[in-house]
């Protein structure tokens, strides 16, 4: 919306224009002065504390076009939250428009995310005539680290990880230009000034570059990748390790050294139109990969051609991302297929950031490192998004995302500064300062003591960069989450309030808050599907109906709570969550008499069935939990996929969601679908997801030797139909109406895209307006801004 | 047996039990309380030290021992770790009534006999008698006093970076014991309990490294959590190496069964020491001479950082934190 100016009767009328959001450090003024000179303006433009101010005199007519150019074209990488303009009177007029240089120590407004190459700086890079020809650090006010460069505040050079690279005058004369495009680009550099890049063995012997390449170091890596070594790339959030995907000896090497199973290894290829020989990519999914967070996008691969099978074994869509610096770009130039790139780390560790610690820990994995003498100040990972029902949605959200704010719901303004600690898994945390949310990249797992390492250093430098001394804490209620014991101790320390969020209440309210629900909005009926998270009773929840809003929480529906037999060994044995579900339903007996000549019976029979009934009879250690993605680990497993043991967190289920069969998806008749029922549970009285039927039908169909995509399609058709029917149950009003109208859903069950899809149209059907994510994960990645919009909004009294 | 069943009969069949099991000369002085005399004592060393513990456990009787003789060797080990030479112990029992005399008398038995072993006297004594469902079978309560011969200075609050680990064999044997005698898992298995006292095995010990730093018996919580107390006390990270932690193959596969984590399991006769790394290997050496250290192992070292944390380097290479449980090992993976 554009803001109505108040004319001067004079011919010439003066306004201030404030403008709030990401406005700095993106090259924001010089785009307010070009504009200024464009529509002859006078005035100033500066950076303060709550963003750029602008001063400006003009006609009036061009000043009101002035104010929409500068909101329809803002800079690349700005965010404009809101732009408040009001007349000013017309003093001594200036000459002409000015930019005001930041005094030092003020305040700055936000950290920006780091930004992939822009076109003009590519086009520079890769012209021969241009002064940065091949220069691998090239950037510019549209483009470049951010982030990842960044030491302290206010961001100027200095304060980066640049400060060791005094600018040559070419540079300077740009940095001071504010005509261009690198007008105070603080990492601006060139061949003569800037980070330098050289290749290195392993073993530390000597290269001879030219048996290698004509031009430089970095094309050097690409003839080693063609030729199926593995090379350790130094790029803009950490040390990654890359192979050509083609070759299947190289890829599944890489997978052994890095000691990771299963789970898919990320992609990037030159250009386009390589990725659209392996996969489908829809003109949104084209936008995705081009914009300047450049993710990595999950993509649907196309059956007649594959890459090397360790690439993504089990999978039929590969995570593809396009290059996102210069190096990445000139390291491909000769590459015409893609590229394994992942990060440089074993498996669960952060990645490594430091020349000699890489060297140290990847030497057994990389054959050469790509290395440069530019610091990474912040470890980032690649983000990670899929096109969903239309939409981009954020599975990790981390390089080029993160740290730009959240924007609170009305109501939130007044928030006090909260830290919420976030979850265990995929850990984020998240900072609420000035009506919006911070929420930090992507952590990781934060047993891993290497993570959980790098989680506090996160924690100091984001509250450093933000200048954020926080008021109160918000934790998950699970108490052996090492975030939770972190935040506690905090709290101890600090003598701050602390706010335990149940879990899934926290996933629902992350989903409210990104929708933009405002803070006194009435409860809307969450749906939280994911593994486990810690319930009010003390009890494992992880397939809840809550009725919520950000202050309450109560639960009205939720999944059969089964034994999970070993505890955590549940989670990495899905056989043992078969077993426990066919224990529950029909036990040992009927399942013999019926089932006796499958596969699966065989199984079971030769697991130490004795210890395991003990184990649910007398209750040791095996915790009950109303989990839908155990429900998912049980099938997968009666079905024969990951029985065994899986080798990354919700493998189980993301290989059942792979198998289903489309067109069976599509066109069988519903009724097919495998039933559930909802009856209730003695005690409580809740309903629950009852699936004795389910499992009836399903084992049928492996008598029937049902092929397993139609199963698994049935299943999650199904499944869908019985959490829709839930919703209906708990929202019916005996006049026909209904108690809401608003469906948040949440958790990482979510991810999978025919259950979300298939849920979200149906409750559309029924008329319920759909709540999900986008920007922020629907995982525990999205937990910790669920918990701070809880604790702000506990903290603020109601409005009435 | 019989609560406030006329008393007198039954306090005289209890009271010859004891006397009888126990039998020295401060308690058959049938006192109210035993007398010891400080002369013997001061010889023996500078500092007296006094403990007390309480055993609850079910079922009474386990393979490798019982009540009775973790209700010993739990109270010698509390003042061992000290560096102290225990000498006597106090027994007060708690019995429900209806509890057989037979039972009973095993368990004063199994008491005589560790006692006896261990080379301490059980000097003086209570029983109580409670209704049905007022107590689980039997309780027990020892009472230690122990002295400790020379200066030594362990505490939590020791251990340097530099330092080193020591276990003296097994981890998680009577934890995993305990949870096959209580119930019937039909896991082939023949895990005892390691109870045994380790007052001998430290006075070794410290025969061969007088500075000892820390020192502690891993019971409940298992070394987990005694490793955490120290790191905490010491401001101190303990970095343990998983292949090097002993633990027995029929544990191991117990524990893979029942997704327990070793780490956290009771012991009941395994200390944990953290010693001068210029001594570890001496230490380690005499300790593996001595019955109830032969498994004796390094199984880690103390750094810096992170302060206050105990992390194991796991077999497949990762590097994990290894955090006091506040719940019952309940899963935390969403
Ligand atoms: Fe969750
Ligand atoms: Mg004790
Ligand atoms: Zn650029
Ligand atoms: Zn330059």
């Amino acid at each position: 919306m554009t803001p109505v100016l108040t004319l001067h009767p004079t011919e010439l009328a003066a306004v201030t224009i404030r403008v709030r959001g990401l406005v700095q450090g993106v090259g924001f003024r010089p785009a307010v002065w070009r504009l200024a000179q464009e529509h002859r303006l006078r005035g100033h433009v500066l950076n303060d504390g709550q963003g750029v101010r602008i001063y400006a005199i003009g006609a009036p007519e061009q000043l009101q076009r002035f104010l929409t150019g500068l909101q329809e074209h803002p800079p690349t990488l700005a965010r404009i939250v809101e732009v408040v303009s009001e007349p000013a009177s017309l003093q001594d007029i200036p000459p002409g428009f000015t930019i005001i240089e930041s005094g030092a120590g003020e305040v700055t407004t936000g950290v920006v995310p780091d930004a992939a190459t822009c076109h003009e700086c590519l086009r520079e890079v890769l012209d021969p005539f241009a002064r940065r020809y091949r220069y691998p650090f090239t950037n510019c006010t549209h483009c470049g680290p951010r982030l990842t460069i960044q030491e302290k505040i206010p961001y100027d050079r200095s304060g980066t990880t640049m400060s060791g690279f005094p600018m040559c005058p070419l540079c300077e004369a740009e940095y001071h230009d504010p005509s261009d495009r690198r007008f105070h680009a603080q990492p601006i550099a060139c061949h003569a000034c800037g980070p330098r890049v050289w290749l290195e063995r392993a073993d530390g012997k000597p290269i001879a570059l030219d048996a290698l390449t004509m031009l430089d170091a970095v094309d050097a890596a690409c003839t080693l990748l063609q030729k199926g070594r593995v090379v350790a790339i130094k790029g803009l959030g950490g040390v990654q390790l890359a192979c050509d995907a083609t070759q299947e000896e190289a890829v599944s090497r890489l997978r052994r050294l890095k000691a990771r199973e299963g789970k898919p290894f990320a992609l990037m290829a030159r250009d386009l139109q390589i990725i659209r020989h392996y996969c489908e990519v829809s003109e949104q999914e084209v936008a995705l990969l081009r914009s300047p967070a450049a993710p990595i996008v999950i993509l649907k691969t196309r059956a007649e051609v594959s890459l090397a099978p360790s690439v993504a074994p089990g999978i039929r869509t590969l995570g593809f991302m396009l290059p996102n610096t210069p190096l990445h770009h000139l390291m491909l130039r000769r590459m015409d297929r893609p590229i394994v790139l992942t990060s440089g780390n074993r498996s669960d560790e952060p990645q490594w950031i430091d020349n000699e610690q890489a060297k140290v820990h990847l030497g057994e994995m990389a054959e050469y490192f790509l290395l440069h003498d530019r610091g990474i100040a912040q470890r980032v990972d690649d983000s990670v998004a899929k096109v969903m029902g239309g939409t981009a949605r954020m599975f990790r959200r981390s390089r080029g995302y993160a740290p730009a704010p959240v924007v609170l719901p009305p109501g939130f303004d007044e928030a006090p500064r909260v830290l919420a600690m976030g979850g265990e898994l995929k850990n984020t945390f998240c900072l609420i300062r000035d009506g919006h949310a911070v929420l930090s990249h992507h952590i990781g797992d934060l047993e891993d003591a290497l993570t959980q390492a790098d989680y506090r250093r996160a924690l100091g430098h984001y509250r450093e960069l933000f200048a954020h001394v926080p008021q109160m804490l918000a934790i998950d209620r699970h108490p052996d989450y090492l975030s939770s014991k972190i935040g506690r101790e905090m709290a101890a320390d600090q003598d701050l309030p602390l706010c335990e969020v149940q879990h899934h209440h926290a996933h629902i309210a992350a989903c409210l808050a990104e929708n933009g629900i405002p803070i006194d909005h009435p409860p809307v009926l969450g749906m939280a599907l994911d593994g486990l998270g810690y319930g009010d009773d003390g009890t494992l929840w992880g397939g809840e109906f809550l009725l919520a809003d950000y202050r309450t929480c109560t639960r009205v529906g939720t999944f059969k709570p089964v034994p999970m037999l070993g505890g955590e060994q549940a989670v990495k044995e899905p056989w043992r969550n078969t077993y426990a579900h066919l224990m529950a339903e029909m036990g040992w007996a009927r399942f013999v008499m019926n089932y006796g000549d499958l596969d699966l019976y065989h199984y079971l029979a030769h697991k130490p069935r004795v210890s395991l009934d003990q184990m649910i009879a007398r209750g040791i250690n095996s915790p009950s939990a109303s989990s839908c993605g155990r429900l998912f680990d049980a099938v997968a497993a009666a079905m024969g996929i990951c029985r065994d043991r899986v080798s990354y967190e919700g493998q189980a289920a993301v290989e059942l969601e792979q198998v289903v069969d489309q067109s069976a998806l599509e066109q069988e008749d519903v009724a097919l679908a495998y039933p559930f029922t909802i009856p209730y549970l003695k005690g409580t009285k809740l309903p629950y997801i009852e699936p004795l039927a389910m499992w009836q039908a399903l084992l049928g169909d492996l008598i029937l030797k049902t092929p397993l995509p139609v199963m698994a399609a049935r299943f999650h058709k199904g499944l869908a139909k019985a959490l829709c029917a839930m919703v209906d149950q708990v929202t019916r009003l005996e006049d026909g109406g209904r108690t809401v109208r608003e469906v948040a859903l949440s958790g990482g069950v979510f991810q999978n895209q025919v259950l979300f899809e298939f849920v979200k149209g149906r409750l559309e059907g029924m008329g319920f307006r759909v709540l999900s994510h986008a920007q922020v994960p629907t995982n525990d990645g999205g937990l910790a801004l669920g918990q701070a919009v809880i604790a702000a909004a506990k903290a603020s009294s109601h409005k009435k | 047996m019989a609560h406030g069943s006329g008393g007198k009969a039954m306090r005289e069949l209890i009271e010859r039990l004891f006397v009888e099991a126990f039998d020295n000369p401060l308690l058959a002085a049938m006192e109210d309380q035993a007398v010891v005399p400080l002369e013997g004592l001061r010889q023996q060393g500078t500092k007296l030290a006094f403990t007390t513990d309480s055993y609850v456990v079910n079922p009474l009787f386990f393979p490798g021992g019982s009540i009775g003789e973790l209700a010993v060797h739990g109270t010698i080990n509390d003042l061992a770790v000290s560096g102290a030479t225990p000498l006597f112990l106090s027994c007060g029992m708690i019995l429900e009534e209806g509890l057989s005399i037979d039972t009973l008398g095993q368990v004063v038995s199994r008491m005589r006999e560790a006692a006896a072993l261990a080379g301490v006297s059980i000097v003086t004594g209570d029983t109580k008698v409670v209704e049905r469902g007022a107590a689980d079978k039997l309780f027990v309560n020892t009472a230690g006093i122990g002295i400790i011969q020379r200066d030594v200075a362990i505490s939590a609050r020791r251990a340097c970076p530099g330092d080193v680990v020591i276990t003296n064999g097994n981890i998680g044997d009577h934890g995993v014991a305990i949870l096959l005698a209580r119930n019937e898992l039909a896991l082939e298995s023949t895990v005892e309990s390691d109870t045994q006292p380790l007052h001998d095995l430290v006075r070794l010990m410290l025969e061969v490294c007088p500075d000892i730093h820390c020192l502690r018996d891993a019971t409940r919580g298992g070394v987990a959590t005694v490793l955490n107390e120290f790191a905490a006390a010491s401001q101190v990270a303990i970095h343990l190496v998983e292949a090097a932690i002993p633990v027995r193959e029929s544990v191991r596969g117990a524990c893979e069964i029942l997704g327990l984590d070793p780490l956290y399991l009771a012991n009941e006769g395994k200390l944990v020491a953290i010693v001068p790394r210029e001594q570890a290997d001496s230490i380690v050496d005499a300790m593996r001479t001595h019955p109830a250290g032969r498994d004796s192992a390094i199984i880690g070292e103390v750094k810096e950082t992170p302060n206050g944390a105990v992390l194991m380097a796991t077999a497949f290479g990762g590097l994990r934190v290894v955090d006091t449980l506040v719940g019952d090992q309940l899963p935390r993976i969403c």
